[in-house]
């Protein structure tokens, strides 16, 4: 039992700590500490900043453009990016395309589509959820039907994150009506742009445009853009879902955002004392620290077993579920240490460059704001019941 | 043992109920919420009108209501239809306001609009942290100090501030209560939208020179007063909560009837049928806790201070399980602005910010359960 890094690990993340220092633009690091919002143009520059590094797409093979890392220098890359305030890396084409690609796409696919995302010529959007087909996304009805060269696709999707900003979809669609569920299922590759592309955005709680519907009225995309073969997709969508993510537990993240918590804690007044030390908060700082450290521990475990060839299944639905809890309860607790300041919202505040005066505390504005938001955790990528059902029947076998 | 109302209040909130049923529908709350008033003077009017306002005050202030229950049956109905009017701060305020017949007259009739400014930025929910002082000036007062987050704060034409007389800060001894008109000299409202609709404001009070009439009630003596208001605003607020509490089950049981996955209804799922049953019983819970708090509101200070600050823990506690549970099991859908459940999440997420958390009365039972007085 070692659980230490080693002497090279620790040397990698003192080569990650400096590339962050230089590279990382402090406007946007700052954006990203304080709840402001990110524009798109925000996101592209800190792409580029990582591809020009060759850090982009990290998990990618060498040959493809990845750095050839270990899942313990993810690790610690993931970790050092959240803690300097990085933007996430967006991870439709890199994290979810890419793979799929990689694994089933063909030559000229890859190299057609990868380098576009590295370079930022595209950027993807995820068209699996249909109003009809979440949980149950097998039941997906947007059609595809071959005619000539061309799928013609009719149909709808929802939930489509960031797909206002998109040049590409990759959707699954149904290719054969007559098969079971999962046997129908195609995997496809849409230009926004084609013609009968419809988006309208969706208003989520907070007042925020982050998804969209789309919608397809005979739309013609080239057979050349089926990803593997026909009516397989199911397979593909599988291997995405499960495909080995070291950062599903977020662990960087709920990291950077514990300290933010203790940083609001330990300015906001209770009884003229710090909340952080009073006994009913303080309370539930600990219960959440204690969490977060486990998580971290369990998230290493998982990689260990990652990097000495054992494979992460069912493991990856016990770090989602843990992982997401802790963040979701970390907003919970940043909103609840701002006692009334939680309830003024002025979304222009969120905005950079803007220089009214703040209604409170300084750091208020995006919090309760970005509890609501965070709701979604819990439900997208799998909700936590379904990944509970994932662990009941594939790890405890009930 | 009857846990049935009255007529006349039964009378009341099925009045109201249908009232808003009719004219304050999802649409028009959305409007209304965001609106750069944040709240209708017109339907303010017309809820004066059906004598929703007097229902909120004794016979002694002109009113015709005025106790525990007649303040929970007319939050409940206020409630259901996330109405954002100043109905709290008027409550709050007219309570302290008995020996004003006129102005209350007017506050009944709708003409006029009160808020009670006590909390200070620094304050958090604490009753006594104040840092507002109030000076002799002549025969009259001047005031200086800063109050936060009052709700429809610029809705208001009259403000009562608490403010330390006798210069002793922080303490519950040498406060005194103060009617400020809300166009006095020396009085900035810088208001803003409130993240679960309707508005707020920080109210900046600069050398408010007030003649002796200003002063409410006795002198350096006002704190139980404040105390016994807020009781009331939180049995309110509590009231407002459950009824919230009530429509999020409501609205996720019938989805769970209608919404299929998996070829059946998502009801059918045990592991949802087991959490929407917990949510279901707490709630019955939480309404206890109400009923609990409305007893004791018109009681003895001490049983009425536990009973309040038991139901705002537990409405606090129950709320935020109710508010998240109601978007989990919803999914995607349950967190949209287009979907009314969203906004009855947030609006019972934040009131467990008004008038003291879950761990502010929690601290505080704990406290009252150990004060000599106990038998
Ligand atoms: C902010 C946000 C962004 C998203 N981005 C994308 C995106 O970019 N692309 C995309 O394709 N999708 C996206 N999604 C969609 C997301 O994947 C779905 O919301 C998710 O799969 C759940 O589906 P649903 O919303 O239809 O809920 P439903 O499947 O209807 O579920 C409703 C409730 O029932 C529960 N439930 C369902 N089945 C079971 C069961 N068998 N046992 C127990 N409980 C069950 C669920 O857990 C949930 O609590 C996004 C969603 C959100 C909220």
């Amino acid at each position: 039992m070692d659980l230490n890094f080693t002497s090279e690990e620790e040397a990698f993340r003192a080569e990650v700590r400096l590339f962050l220092a230089e590279q990382l633009p402090a406007r946007i690091a700052d954006k990203v500490r304080t709840g402001k919002r990110l524009t798109k143009a925000d996101m592209v520059e800190w792409h580029a900043i990582l591809n020009a590094r060759g850090w982009l797409a990290n998990h990618w093979p060498v040959e493809w453009g990845g750095p050839g890392w270990s899942v313990v220098q993810r690790y610690i890359f993931d970790v050092e990016t959240a803690l300097a305030h990085a933007p996430r890396i967006i991870p439709f084409g890199v994290s979810m395309l890419g793979p799929v690609l990689l694994e089933y796409g063909s030559d000229a696919q890859k190299q057609h589509w990868l380098p576009r995302i590295l370079d930022g010529s595209d950027w993807w959007c995820q068209g699996y959820s249909e109003p009809g087909a979440g949980s149950d996304l097998a039941g997906l009805k947007c059609a595809a039907v071959r005619d000539g060269d061309d799928y013609v696709v009719n149909g709808q999707k929802t939930w489509t994150t960031l797909g206002q900003f998109a040049d590409m979809i990759f959707c699954l669609v149904r290719t054969d009506p007559k098969a079971k569920k999962q046997e129908g299922i195609s995997f496809l590759l849409i230009d926004m742009k084609s013609p009968g592309v419809e988006v309208r955005p969706i208003i989520l709680l907070d007042g925020e445009h982050e998804v969209n519907e789309v919608f397809f009225t005979d739309v013609r995309v080239p057979a050349a853009n089926l990803v593997g073969e026909e009516n397989k997709g199911w397979t593909y969508a599988k291997y995405l879902l499960t495909y080995e993510r070291t950062n599903i537990a977020g662990v960087g993240g709920s990291m950077a955002a514990f300290d933010w918590l203790k940083h609001v804690a330990g300015a906001q007044k209770k009884a003229g004392k710090p909340l952080a030390v009073d006994p009913y908060f303080a309370a539930r700082l600990a219960k959440l620290e204690i969490d977060l450290e486990n998580m971290k521990t369990t998230n290493l475990r998982v990689l260990a077993s990652v990097a000495h060839g054992g494979a992460p299944g069912a493991e990856s639905s016990m770090l989602k579920i843990r992982g997401t809890e802790i963040r979701q309860e970390i907003t919970a607790l940043t909103r609840r240490a701002l006692g009334p300041y939680a309830q003024p919202f002025v979304s222009e505040a969120l905005d950079e460059g803007y220089n009214g005066e703040p209604i409170g505390p300084d750091y208020a504005a995006p919090v309760a704001a970005e509890y609501f938001n965070n709701r979604k955790l819990s439900i997208f990528g799998g909700s936590n019941e379904i990944q509970r059902e994932i662990i009941t029947k594939a790890i405890l076998r009930l | 043992m009857d846990f049935n109302h009255s007529d006349d209040r039964q009378m009341l909130a099925d009045t109201l109920g249908r009232y808003l049923a009719q004219k304050y529908d999802f649409e028009t709350y959305k409007r209304i919420a965001v609106s750069e008033s944040g709240f209708s003077r017109e339907t303010w009017g017309a809820l004066a009108e059906l004598g929703i306002i007097g229902a909120l005050f004794g016979e002694e202030a002109g009113g015709f209501g005025g106790s525990g229950f007649d303040i929970s049956v007319v939050f409940e109905a206020l409630g259901r239809a996330l109405v954002v009017e100043p109905f709290l701060g008027t409550l709050m305020a007219g309570r302290l306001l008995a020996d004003r017949h006129d102005l209350l007259e007017q506050v009944i009739a709708g003409t006029s609009i009160l808020a009670f400014a006590h909390f200070e930025p620094q304050g958090r929910y604490d009753l006594t942290e104040l840092a507002t002082t109030a000076v002799r000036a002549g025969d009259g007062w001047v005031l200086s100090g800063a109050k936060a987050v009052v709700p429809q704060l610029e809705a208001a034409d009259h403000i009562l501030v608490s403010a330390c007389t006798d210069g002793g800060l922080g303490k519950s001894a040498g406060l005194s209560l103060f009617l400020v008109p809300a166009d006095a000299a020396g009085v900035t409202v810088r208001g803003y939208p409130m993240i679960d609709g309707g508005r707020g404001g920080e109210l900046l009070l600069k050398d408010v020179t007030l003649g002796a009439d200003a002063l409410v009630g006795p002198e350096n003596d006002a704190f139980d007063g404040i105390e016994a208001t807020v009781a009331a605003g939180i049995v309110a607020l509590c009231a407002e909560a459950v009824a919230v509490m009530a429509v999020l089950r409501d609205a996720t049981l019938d989805y769970l009837r209608t919404r299929t996955q998996f070829g059946v209804p998502i009801g059918k799922f045990q592991a949802l049928q087991h959490r929407m049953a917990t949510v279901a019983l707490e709630i019955e819970q939480a309404r206890s806790a109400v009923i609990n708090a409305a007893a004791a509101l018109d009681g003895d200070r001490w049983h009425r201070e536990r009973a309040v600050s038991a139901a705002k823990f537990t409405t606090g506690r129950v709320g935020t399980l109710t508010a998240e549970e109601a978007i989990q099991m919803h999914g995607g859908i349950g967190m949209t602005w287009e979907l009314p459940l969203s906004h009855y999440a947030k609006r019972l997420t934040m009131i467990d910010h008004q008038l003291g958390d879950e761990d502010h009365h929690l601290e505080r039972y704990v406290l009252l359960g150990t004060e000599a007085g106990e038998a």
